[in-house]
């Protein structure tokens, strides 16, 4: 009489803990990624070094200037 | 680098639409969400002007203030982002905001709002960056592929401007140096009235 019981403590028990296998539930926003660290598709510009900052600072404050700015290509 | 800016010169805004199409199709944008629009001041009028509107991404934010779950959050180049696994579309943000850039898909069953959508300065969202989570989500990460919004690199004109705010208006100073008009960039000073906007500064204790 003691081995089925224990044995379904045990199946109880298992069942009771499995409840704690759920996906932790966070509150607030998740970390997003800095915009400098970049992307791992096609889309990605070569002409800056991903991960470095002050690459991609500069890389976007050239494209604003190329793009953007026509006095600098036409006087 | 300073915060991210637009800025929209409204001397050279021809109401192509052109920036809302380019938003649009970037992102694939759903039906009944406009993250950007080009509306027309005194439209019809001779000197109508168009400016073209989306998520000003404000330094003190109210989007970010009222909302009840706090979904929302800045990165380190002043861009406002939201969570939408944490969102749960009350639609505070939308009565809160001045511009109308926090919108809602309209074809939920029975009204539903669904999650908040609106311009993320093409920054994506907080998944992982260029994912296809982080696209279906949010659209397009092109700061983090070097590039700038599509709206802005897209401008016929280049009346819409995007970038870190320094450089942004110093290519907005230049022109206006060398067109000698146009300096009032469209917001409080010109609704409201300024001495830059060319308006006479009121004199201090009169009354009228």
């Amino acid at each position: 009489m003691i081995k089925p019981t224990l044995a379904s403590l045990i199946a109880v028990s298992v069942l009771t803990l499995s409840g704690c296998g759920e996906k932790a539930q966070t509150l607030g926003t998740k970390n997003d990624a800095t915009a400098y660290s970049g992307v791992s598709n096609a889309f990605l510009e070569k002409d800056w070094q991903v991960g470095d900052k002050t690459s991609w600072e500069r890389q976007l404050n050239a494209r604003a200037q190329y793009g953007q700015n026509d006095h600098t290509r036409s006087p | 680098m300073a915060r991210m800016k637009f800025i929209c010169d409204a001397e050279r805004c021809i109401e192509c639409n052109g920036c809302v199409t380019a938003c649009k199709n970037e992102h694939e944008v759903p039906w009944g969400v406009n993250r950007r629009r080009v509306v027309t001041l005194n439209d019809g009028v001779p000197g109508e002007k168009s400016i073209s509107v989306a998520c000003m991404h404000c330094s003190d934010a109210p989007c970010m203030a009222v909302c009840p779950v706090n979904c929302f959050y800045k990165t380190d180049e002043g861009v406002v982002l939201h969570d939408k696994d944490v969102c749960i579309g009350c639609g505070y943000c939308s009565y809160a905001c001045p511009f109308g850039a926090p919108q809602f898909p309209s074809q939920g069953t029975f009204g539903v709002r669904g999650k908040m959508d609106k311009c993320t300065f093409c920054a994506g969202g907080p998944e992982a960056n260029g994912s296809q989570a982080e696209f279906e989500k949010y659209g397009r990460n092109r700061l983090a592929e070097g590039k700038l919004p599509a709206c802005a690199e897209m401008c016929s004109t280049k009346a819409l401007l995007a970038g870190d705010g320094d450089v942004v208006a110093d290519i907005f100073r230049n022109r206006v140096v060398k067109r000698n008009k146009g300096a009032e960039v469209w917001g409080w000073g010109t609704a409201y009235g300024s001495a830059q906007a060319g308006q006479k500064p009121q004199a201090e204790g009169v009354k009228k």
